[in-house]
Protein backbone atom coordinates (compact mmCIF):
# COMPACT_ATOMS: atom_id res chain seq x y z
CA UNK A 1 0.00 0.00 0.00
CA UNK A 2 1.32 3.33 -0.90
CA UNK A 3 1.98 6.43 1.71
CA UNK A 4 -0.60 8.08 -0.21
CA UNK A 5 -3.86 5.41 0.32
CA UNK A 6 -2.73 5.05 3.69
CA UNK A 7 -3.39 8.55 4.49
CA UNK A 8 -6.69 9.58 5.89
CA UNK A 9 -8.78 11.73 3.83
CA UNK A 10 -10.39 14.84 4.74
CA UNK A 11 -14.33 15.06 4.44
CA UNK A 12 -14.02 17.90 2.00
CA UNK A 13 -10.87 17.66 -0.46
CA UNK A 14 -13.02 17.14 -3.60
CA UNK A 15 -13.70 21.19 -2.86
CA UNK A 16 -10.09 21.65 -1.78
CA UNK A 17 -8.85 20.24 -5.20
CA UNK A 18 -11.63 22.39 -6.54
CA UNK A 19 -9.80 24.89 -5.53
CA UNK A 20 -7.02 24.24 -6.46
CA UNK A 21 -5.00 22.95 -3.22
CA UNK A 22 -1.38 21.01 -2.98
CA UNK A 23 -1.49 18.40 -0.68
CA UNK A 24 0.95 16.59 1.56
CA UNK A 25 1.31 14.28 4.79
CA UNK A 26 0.39 15.73 7.88
CA UNK A 27 0.07 13.47 11.47
CA UNK A 28 -1.55 10.89 9.42
CA UNK A 29 -3.76 12.81 7.45
CA UNK A 30 -3.70 14.33 3.56
CA UNK A 31 -3.64 18.11 4.40
CA UNK A 32 -3.60 20.91 2.08
CA UNK A 33 -0.59 22.70 2.30
CA UNK A 34 -0.98 26.01 -0.39
CA UNK A 35 -3.35 26.85 -2.42
CA UNK A 36 -3.52 28.84 -5.91
CA UNK A 37 -2.41 32.29 -3.79
CA UNK A 38 0.54 30.97 -2.34
CA UNK A 39 2.08 30.90 0.96
CA UNK A 40 3.10 34.46 1.63
CA UNK A 41 -0.37 35.89 0.42
CA UNK A 42 -2.31 33.25 2.47
CA UNK A 43 -0.31 34.20 5.69
CA UNK A 44 -0.95 38.21 4.64
CA UNK A 45 -4.50 37.73 4.12
CA UNK A 46 -5.20 35.61 7.28
CA UNK A 47 -4.20 39.20 9.04
CA UNK A 48 -5.08 42.08 7.02
CA UNK A 49 -8.86 39.86 6.49
CA UNK A 50 -10.01 36.36 6.89
CA UNK A 51 -8.25 32.99 6.56
CA UNK A 52 -10.44 29.67 5.97
CA UNK A 53 -8.71 26.58 7.54
CA UNK A 54 -9.95 22.96 7.51
CA UNK A 55 -8.43 21.57 10.90
CA UNK A 56 -10.66 18.17 10.66
CA UNK A 57 -7.62 16.22 10.77
CA UNK A 58 -7.60 17.74 14.51
CA UNK A 59 -9.62 15.41 17.19
CA UNK A 60 -12.65 16.56 19.20
CA UNK A 61 -13.45 14.60 21.94
CA UNK A 62 -16.84 14.90 23.69
CA UNK A 63 -16.79 13.92 27.22
CA UNK A 64 -19.67 13.05 29.09
CA UNK A 65 -20.58 11.57 32.60
CA UNK A 66 -21.29 12.92 36.25
CA UNK A 67 -17.16 12.53 36.64
CA UNK A 68 -16.42 14.75 33.57
CA UNK A 69 -15.17 17.24 35.65
CA UNK A 70 -12.94 14.39 37.69
CA UNK A 71 -11.62 13.32 34.69
CA UNK A 72 -10.44 16.78 33.16
CA UNK A 73 -8.97 17.43 36.85
CA UNK A 74 -7.17 14.56 37.11
CA UNK A 75 -5.42 14.88 33.59
CA UNK A 76 -5.11 18.70 33.37
CA UNK A 77 -3.41 20.94 35.40
CA UNK A 78 -7.06 23.33 35.33
CA UNK A 79 -9.84 23.82 37.93
CA UNK A 80 -12.12 21.96 35.93
CA UNK A 81 -14.55 21.57 38.84
CA UNK A 82 -14.51 25.25 38.47
CA UNK A 83 -14.65 26.28 35.26
CA UNK A 84 -17.80 28.15 34.01
CA UNK A 85 -20.00 26.89 31.23
CA UNK A 86 -19.23 28.15 28.04
CA UNK A 87 -15.16 28.64 28.74
CA UNK A 88 -12.38 27.23 27.07
CA UNK A 89 -8.99 27.24 28.36
CA UNK A 90 -5.46 26.12 26.82
CA UNK A 91 -4.18 22.99 28.95
CA UNK A 92 -2.02 19.95 28.69
CA UNK A 93 -2.31 16.06 29.13
CA UNK A 94 1.46 15.20 31.12
CA UNK A 95 2.39 12.47 31.96
CA UNK A 96 4.22 11.48 35.50
CA UNK A 97 6.98 13.49 34.86
CA UNK A 98 5.37 16.82 34.01
CA UNK A 99 6.38 15.93 30.69
CA UNK A 100 3.55 17.26 27.48
CA UNK A 101 1.67 14.45 26.27
CA UNK A 102 -0.24 16.81 24.30
CA UNK A 103 -1.62 20.61 24.63
CA UNK A 104 -5.59 20.62 24.40
CA UNK A 105 -8.30 23.14 24.50
CA UNK A 106 -10.71 22.20 26.93
CA UNK A 107 -14.67 23.65 27.07
CA UNK A 108 -17.33 23.19 29.25
CA UNK A 109 -20.09 23.00 27.73
CA UNK A 110 -22.58 21.60 30.57
CA UNK A 111 -22.01 20.73 34.22
CA UNK A 112 -21.11 16.58 32.66
CA UNK A 113 -19.94 17.99 29.28
CA UNK A 114 -16.63 18.87 28.35
CA UNK A 115 -15.00 18.94 24.80
CA UNK A 116 -11.74 18.14 24.06
CA UNK A 117 -9.67 19.58 21.02
CA UNK A 118 -6.49 17.69 20.51
CA UNK A 119 -3.69 17.71 18.22
CA UNK A 120 -4.02 14.95 15.06
CA UNK A 121 -0.62 13.62 15.68
CA UNK A 122 -1.50 12.37 19.75
CA UNK A 123 -5.31 11.78 19.14
CA UNK A 124 -4.88 8.10 19.87
CA UNK A 125 -2.33 8.66 22.75
CA UNK A 126 -4.58 10.98 24.29
CA UNK A 127 -7.37 8.96 23.96
CA UNK A 128 -6.13 6.29 25.57
CA UNK A 129 -4.12 7.95 28.40
CA UNK A 130 -7.77 9.30 29.33
CA UNK A 131 -9.13 5.98 29.41
CA UNK A 132 -6.92 5.28 31.24
CA UNK A 133 -6.93 7.83 33.99
CA UNK A 134 -11.00 7.11 33.68
CA UNK A 135 -10.75 3.83 34.52
CA UNK A 136 -13.70 3.43 37.66
CA UNK A 137 -15.10 7.05 36.79
CA UNK A 138 -18.44 7.55 35.46
CA UNK A 139 -17.74 9.16 32.34
CA UNK A 140 -17.74 8.29 27.99
CA UNK A 141 -15.36 9.47 25.80
CA UNK A 142 -16.76 9.81 22.38
CA UNK A 143 -14.09 10.82 19.43
CA UNK A 144 -17.10 13.01 16.83
CA UNK A 145 -16.65 12.36 13.73
CA UNK A 146 -17.06 16.07 12.52
CA UNK A 147 -15.69 18.92 9.71
CA UNK A 148 -13.79 21.25 11.85
CA UNK A 149 -13.12 24.42 10.26
CA UNK A 150 -11.34 27.44 11.47
CA UNK A 151 -11.73 31.36 10.67
CA UNK A 152 -9.29 33.54 11.44
CA UNK A 153 -8.50 37.33 11.00
CA UNK A 154 -9.62 40.99 11.86
CA UNK A 155 -12.86 40.63 10.07
CA UNK A 156 -13.59 37.09 11.03
CA UNK A 157 -16.49 38.40 13.24
CA UNK A 158 -17.96 39.93 11.01
CA UNK A 159 -17.91 37.26 8.45
CA UNK A 160 -19.33 35.25 11.16
CA UNK A 161 -22.41 37.50 11.72
CA UNK A 162 -23.25 36.42 7.91
CA UNK A 163 -23.58 32.78 8.64
CA UNK A 164 -25.97 33.19 11.85
CA UNK A 165 -24.62 31.15 13.88
CA UNK A 166 -24.99 33.90 16.35
CA UNK A 167 -21.36 33.72 17.78
CA UNK A 168 -20.74 37.17 17.51
CA UNK A 169 -21.16 37.98 21.18
CA UNK A 170 -18.81 34.83 22.25
CA UNK A 171 -15.71 35.77 24.39
CA UNK A 172 -12.15 34.86 23.20
CA UNK A 173 -11.61 31.88 24.69
CA UNK A 174 -15.13 30.28 25.22
CA UNK A 175 -17.49 28.00 22.97
CA UNK A 176 -21.29 26.61 22.83
CA UNK A 177 -22.84 24.44 20.84
CA UNK A 178 -25.34 26.82 18.15
CA UNK A 179 -27.34 23.69 16.69
CA UNK A 180 -27.31 20.15 17.68
CA UNK A 181 -23.67 18.47 16.90
CA UNK A 182 -22.10 21.95 15.94
CA UNK A 183 -19.42 23.01 18.54
CA UNK A 184 -17.80 26.91 18.00
CA UNK A 185 -15.21 27.96 19.95
CA UNK A 186 -13.70 31.73 19.57
CA UNK A 187 -9.96 30.46 19.14
CA UNK A 188 -7.58 30.40 17.00
CA UNK A 189 -4.12 29.42 16.50
CA UNK A 190 -2.96 32.63 14.35
CA UNK A 191 -2.83 35.31 17.05
CA UNK A 192 -5.68 36.83 15.32
CA UNK A 193 -9.46 37.20 16.50
CA UNK A 194 -11.20 33.93 15.00
CA UNK A 195 -13.30 31.19 15.63
CA UNK A 196 -12.97 27.24 15.40
CA UNK A 197 -16.29 25.66 13.85
CA UNK A 198 -17.07 21.79 14.41
CA UNK A 199 -20.17 20.68 12.08
CA UNK A 200 -21.47 17.68 10.72
CA UNK A 201 -20.22 16.09 7.84
CA UNK A 202 -23.46 16.13 5.56
CA UNK A 203 -23.52 20.38 6.27
CA UNK A 204 -19.98 21.23 5.99
CA UNK A 205 -19.99 21.55 2.52
CA UNK A 206 -22.96 23.65 1.57
CA UNK A 207 -21.33 25.72 4.94
CA UNK A 208 -17.93 26.18 3.69
CA UNK A 209 -19.22 27.12 0.12
CA UNK A 210 -20.98 29.92 1.56
CA UNK A 211 -17.86 30.98 3.28
CA UNK A 212 -15.61 31.18 0.65
CA UNK A 213 -17.97 32.89 -1.71
CA UNK A 214 -17.39 35.83 0.77
CA UNK A 215 -14.79 37.73 -1.03
CA UNK A 216 -13.17 38.77 2.24
CA UNK A 217 -12.65 35.05 2.93
CA UNK A 218 -9.96 32.68 1.07
CA UNK A 219 -8.74 28.98 2.01
CA UNK A 220 -5.45 29.30 4.07
CA UNK A 221 -3.04 25.99 3.51
CA UNK A 222 -0.84 24.11 6.55
CA UNK A 223 2.46 25.53 5.25
CA UNK A 224 0.52 29.54 5.92
CA UNK A 225 -0.97 28.36 9.45
CA UNK A 226 2.44 27.17 10.67
CA UNK A 227 3.75 30.68 9.52
CA UNK A 228 1.37 32.46 11.30
CA UNK A 229 1.63 30.59 14.27
CA UNK A 230 5.16 30.75 14.57
CA UNK A 231 5.08 34.50 14.35
CA UNK A 232 2.21 34.30 17.01
CA UNK A 233 4.66 32.28 18.95
CA UNK A 234 2.36 29.64 19.55
CA UNK A 235 3.52 25.96 20.09
CA UNK A 236 2.99 22.76 17.57
CA UNK A 237 3.20 19.63 19.17
CA UNK A 238 6.04 17.65 17.96
CA UNK A 239 8.10 20.72 17.38
CA UNK A 240 7.81 22.95 20.42
CA UNK A 241 6.18 20.51 22.58
CA UNK A 242 7.23 16.32 23.38
CA UNK A 243 6.86 13.77 26.52
CA UNK A 244 10.81 15.58 27.30
CA UNK A 245 9.07 19.02 27.33
CA UNK A 246 7.13 20.77 31.05
CA UNK A 247 5.24 23.95 31.46
CA UNK A 248 7.52 25.07 32.73
CA UNK A 249 10.82 24.96 30.18
CA UNK A 250 8.32 25.51 27.31
CA UNK A 251 6.90 28.97 29.23
CA UNK A 252 2.89 28.04 29.71
CA UNK A 253 3.18 28.58 33.16
CA UNK A 254 0.36 30.92 32.86
CA UNK A 255 -1.52 27.99 31.47
CA UNK A 256 -1.73 26.34 34.91
CA UNK A 257 -3.44 27.99 37.78
CA UNK A 258 -1.42 29.16 40.79
CA UNK A 259 -3.51 27.25 42.96
CA UNK A 260 -1.97 23.88 40.83
CA UNK A 261 1.30 25.06 40.43
CA UNK A 262 2.31 23.61 44.05
CA UNK A 263 0.25 20.76 43.54
CA UNK A 264 -2.91 19.14 42.60
CA UNK A 265 -5.02 15.91 41.93
CA UNK A 266 -3.67 16.27 38.27
CA UNK A 267 -0.89 13.54 36.77
CA UNK A 268 2.49 15.44 36.96
CA UNK A 269 1.68 17.17 39.73
CA UNK A 270 4.37 16.89 42.28
CA UNK A 271 7.42 16.84 39.53
CA UNK A 272 5.55 20.64 37.97
CA UNK A 273 5.38 21.80 41.45
CA UNK A 274 9.22 20.32 42.14
CA UNK A 275 10.43 22.24 38.46
CA UNK A 276 8.61 25.26 39.18
CA UNK A 277 10.47 25.37 42.48
CA UNK A 278 13.82 24.63 41.19
CA UNK A 279 13.39 26.76 38.12
CA UNK A 280 13.82 25.01 34.82
CA UNK A 281 17.02 24.27 33.13
CA UNK A 282 15.96 25.35 29.76
CA UNK A 283 13.81 27.67 28.36
CA UNK A 284 11.53 28.51 25.40
CA UNK A 285 12.50 31.78 23.79
CA UNK A 286 12.09 33.68 20.64
CA UNK A 287 15.14 33.74 18.21
CA UNK A 288 15.57 36.02 15.66
CA UNK A 289 18.53 35.53 12.99
CA UNK A 290 20.38 38.32 12.07
CA UNK A 291 19.95 38.93 7.97
CA UNK A 292 17.74 37.36 5.83
CA UNK A 293 18.59 33.59 6.27
CA UNK A 294 15.67 32.09 7.91
CA UNK A 295 17.16 28.96 10.53
CA UNK A 296 15.08 26.03 10.63
CA UNK A 297 13.68 23.79 13.56
CA UNK A 298 16.36 21.04 14.33
CA UNK A 299 19.66 23.32 14.49
CA UNK A 300 21.75 23.54 17.14
CA UNK A 301 22.95 26.73 19.46
CA UNK A 302 25.79 27.63 20.72
CA UNK A 303 26.71 30.33 23.06
CA UNK A 304 29.66 32.98 22.79
CA UNK A 305 32.11 30.64 24.13
CA UNK A 306 31.13 28.07 21.39
CA UNK A 307 29.51 26.12 24.37
CA UNK A 308 26.26 23.90 23.73
CA UNK A 309 23.03 26.53 24.59
CA UNK A 310 20.51 24.71 23.33
CA UNK A 311 18.77 23.83 19.85
CA UNK A 312 15.86 25.49 17.71
CA UNK A 313 12.88 23.78 17.46
CA UNK A 314 10.60 25.53 14.93
CA UNK A 315 12.19 28.31 12.35
CA UNK A 316 11.05 29.67 9.35
CA UNK A 317 10.09 33.18 7.62
CA UNK A 318 7.36 35.71 9.05
CA UNK A 319 5.55 37.16 6.45
CA UNK A 320 4.08 39.96 8.62
CA UNK A 321 7.29 40.66 10.63
CA UNK A 322 9.27 40.61 6.86
CA UNK A 323 12.17 38.84 8.32
CA UNK A 324 12.96 35.35 10.08
CA UNK A 325 11.56 33.89 13.19
CA UNK A 326 12.32 31.04 15.27
CA UNK A 327 11.99 29.85 18.59
CA UNK A 328 13.86 27.24 20.79
CA UNK A 329 14.95 26.16 24.12
CA UNK A 330 18.20 27.61 25.36
CA UNK A 331 20.09 27.45 28.74
CA UNK A 332 18.18 29.27 31.57
CA UNK A 333 21.12 31.84 32.14
CA UNK A 334 20.94 32.68 28.31
CA UNK A 335 16.79 33.17 28.14
CA UNK A 336 17.55 36.70 28.74
CA UNK A 337 16.22 39.00 25.65
CA UNK A 338 19.10 40.37 23.60
CA UNK A 339 20.99 37.43 24.74
CA UNK A 340 23.45 36.64 21.53
CA UNK A 341 23.81 32.91 20.40
CA UNK A 342 25.06 31.25 17.36
CA UNK A 343 23.62 28.56 14.85
CA UNK A 344 25.35 27.06 12.27
CA UNK A 345 23.74 26.70 9.05
CA UNK A 346 25.26 24.61 6.41
CA UNK A 347 28.89 25.71 7.35
CA UNK A 348 27.84 29.72 8.16
CA UNK A 349 27.52 30.76 11.79
CA UNK A 350 24.15 32.66 11.83
CA UNK A 351 24.06 35.26 14.88
CA UNK A 352 20.53 34.73 16.53
CA UNK A 353 19.55 37.30 19.19
CA UNK A 354 16.74 35.89 22.43
CA UNK A 355 13.55 38.05 21.65
CA UNK A 356 10.27 37.95 23.25
CA UNK A 357 7.38 36.30 21.80
CA UNK A 358 5.55 36.98 19.65
CA UNK A 359 6.82 38.78 16.70
CA UNK A 360 3.55 40.35 15.99
CA UNK A 361 0.74 42.18 18.45
CA UNK A 362 -1.57 39.41 19.01
CA UNK A 363 -5.39 40.32 18.05
CA UNK A 364 -6.58 38.03 20.00
CA UNK A 365 -7.94 39.25 23.77
CA UNK A 366 -6.31 36.23 25.47
CA UNK A 367 -4.11 33.29 24.70
CA UNK B 1 28.16 38.45 -33.66
CA UNK B 2 25.21 37.29 -32.21
CA UNK B 3 25.49 35.16 -29.63
CA UNK B 4 23.92 31.17 -30.16
CA UNK B 5 22.55 29.76 -26.81
CA UNK B 6 21.68 26.31 -26.38
CA UNK B 7 19.37 25.60 -23.11
CA UNK B 8 19.73 22.24 -21.42
CA UNK B 9 17.75 20.91 -18.29
CA UNK B 10 18.21 18.15 -15.59
CA UNK B 11 15.52 16.01 -14.25
CA UNK B 12 16.26 17.98 -11.16
CA UNK B 13 14.64 20.79 -12.53
CA UNK B 14 17.15 22.98 -13.33
CA UNK B 15 18.09 24.75 -16.40
CA UNK B 16 21.18 25.66 -17.82
CA UNK B 17 21.60 28.24 -20.54
CA UNK B 18 25.06 27.64 -22.44
CA UNK B 19 26.38 30.89 -24.18
CA UNK B 20 30.17 31.31 -25.52
CA UNK B 21 31.16 28.56 -23.21
CA UNK B 22 29.66 30.01 -20.15
CA UNK B 23 26.43 28.03 -18.34
CA UNK B 24 23.94 29.94 -16.82
CA UNK B 25 21.87 28.04 -14.24
CA UNK B 26 18.64 28.50 -12.92
CA UNK B 27 15.54 26.44 -11.79
CA UNK B 28 12.11 25.42 -13.96
CA UNK B 29 9.08 27.54 -13.87
CA UNK B 30 7.66 23.73 -12.17
CA UNK B 31 9.90 23.76 -9.91
CA UNK B 32 9.23 27.35 -8.92
CA UNK B 33 5.34 26.24 -8.57
CA UNK B 34 6.45 23.35 -6.35
CA UNK B 35 8.65 25.33 -3.72
CA UNK B 36 6.43 28.49 -3.84
CA UNK B 37 7.11 31.80 -2.73
CA UNK B 38 10.78 32.21 -1.98
CA UNK B 39 12.24 34.24 0.80
CA UNK B 40 16.12 33.53 0.56
CA UNK B 41 18.29 32.38 -1.67
CA UNK B 42 21.93 31.49 -0.80
CA UNK B 43 24.69 32.30 -3.25
CA UNK B 44 27.56 31.04 -3.67
CA UNK B 45 30.62 33.01 -4.22
CA UNK B 46 32.30 33.76 -7.53
CA UNK B 47 35.36 31.82 -8.27
CA UNK B 48 34.17 28.72 -6.25
CA UNK B 49 34.88 25.43 -8.08
CA UNK B 50 32.07 22.81 -7.87
CA UNK B 51 31.83 19.26 -9.18
CA UNK B 52 28.31 18.37 -10.85
CA UNK B 53 25.64 17.12 -7.89
CA UNK B 54 27.59 19.14 -5.38
CA UNK B 55 24.82 21.86 -3.73
CA UNK B 56 25.89 24.87 -4.91
CA UNK B 57 22.35 27.00 -3.98
CA UNK B 58 19.45 26.73 -1.21
CA UNK B 59 16.37 28.11 -2.25
CA UNK B 60 14.31 28.93 1.26
CA UNK B 61 10.41 28.73 0.89
CA UNK B 62 8.62 29.78 4.21
CA UNK B 63 8.27 26.61 4.91
CA UNK B 64 11.51 24.83 3.87
CA UNK B 65 14.76 24.70 2.39
CA UNK B 66 16.09 22.50 -1.19
CA UNK B 67 18.59 22.06 -2.21
CA UNK B 68 20.01 23.31 -6.15
CA UNK B 69 23.08 21.00 -7.87
CA UNK B 70 25.67 22.31 -9.98
CA UNK B 71 24.46 19.91 -12.93
CA UNK B 72 28.36 19.94 -14.43
CA UNK B 73 31.80 20.49 -13.15
CA UNK B 74 33.04 24.07 -13.35
CA UNK B 75 33.77 27.56 -11.51
CA UNK B 76 31.71 30.01 -10.12
CA UNK B 77 31.69 33.36 -12.86
CA UNK B 78 28.97 35.15 -11.47
CA UNK B 79 25.84 35.00 -8.66
CA UNK B 80 22.49 36.76 -9.61
CA UNK B 81 23.01 39.48 -6.57
CA UNK B 82 19.68 40.99 -7.28
CA UNK B 83 18.07 37.76 -5.98
CA UNK B 84 19.33 39.31 -1.68
CA UNK B 85 16.95 41.78 -2.25
CA UNK B 86 14.18 40.52 -4.36
CA UNK B 87 14.44 36.62 -3.90
CA UNK B 88 10.89 36.45 -5.27
CA UNK B 89 12.16 37.06 -8.97
CA UNK B 90 12.85 33.02 -9.16
CA UNK B 91 8.85 33.02 -8.60
CA UNK B 92 7.95 35.62 -10.83
CA UNK B 93 10.54 34.90 -13.81
CA UNK B 94 12.83 31.74 -13.21
CA UNK B 95 13.85 31.71 -16.53
CA UNK B 96 14.64 35.01 -17.07
CA UNK B 97 15.19 37.60 -14.05
CA UNK B 98 15.08 34.50 -11.85
CA UNK B 99 18.88 32.77 -12.71
CA UNK B 100 21.02 31.75 -9.57
CA UNK B 101 24.70 31.80 -11.17
CA UNK B 102 26.93 32.07 -14.07
CA UNK B 103 29.42 29.11 -14.28
CA UNK B 104 32.51 27.91 -16.56
CA UNK B 105 32.14 24.54 -18.07
CA UNK B 106 35.17 21.92 -17.24
CA UNK B 107 34.69 18.98 -19.35
CA UNK B 108 32.06 20.27 -22.64
CA UNK B 109 31.07 16.21 -23.16
CA UNK B 110 28.78 16.66 -19.45
CA UNK B 111 26.75 18.58 -21.56
CA UNK B 112 25.72 15.52 -23.21
CA UNK B 113 24.16 14.09 -20.30
CA UNK B 114 21.93 16.88 -19.89
CA UNK B 115 18.05 16.53 -21.53
CA UNK B 116 16.46 18.84 -23.94
CA UNK B 117 13.35 20.70 -23.42
CA UNK B 118 11.13 18.08 -24.72
CA UNK B 119 12.68 15.33 -22.60
CA UNK B 120 12.40 17.83 -19.53
CA UNK B 121 8.53 18.00 -20.72
CA UNK B 122 8.27 14.47 -20.54
CA UNK B 123 9.57 14.12 -16.95
CA UNK B 124 7.01 16.52 -15.45
CA UNK B 125 4.16 15.56 -17.51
Amino acid sequence: MSESESLKQLPLKAMHERAGAKFAPFAGWEMPVSYPLGVLKEHLHTRERVGLFDISHMRLIDVRGTDAARLIGASCPVEAAGQAIGASKYTFLLNEHAGIIDDLIVTRLADDRFMIVANASRAAVDESHLRDIADGMDVALTALDRVFLALQGPQAAAVMESTGLEAGDLGFMSGFEPRPGWFVTRSGYTGEDGFEIALPLDRAEAFAENLVRDERVEWIGLAARDSLRLEAGLCLYGNDLDEETDPASAGLIWAVPKSLREGGPYAGATRLAGIIAAGPAEKRVGLQPEGRQPVRGGTELTDADGKPAGRITSGGFGPSVGHPVAMGYVRADLAQPETTLFADVRGKQVAMRVVKLPFIVKRSQKG
Amino acid sequence: MSAVSTTYYTEDHEWIRVENGVATVGITNYAQEQLGDLVFVDLPTPGATTSKGDTLVVVESVKAASDVFAPIDGEVQSVNEALTAEPGLVNSSPEGDGWLWSMSIADESQLDGLIDADAYQKTIA
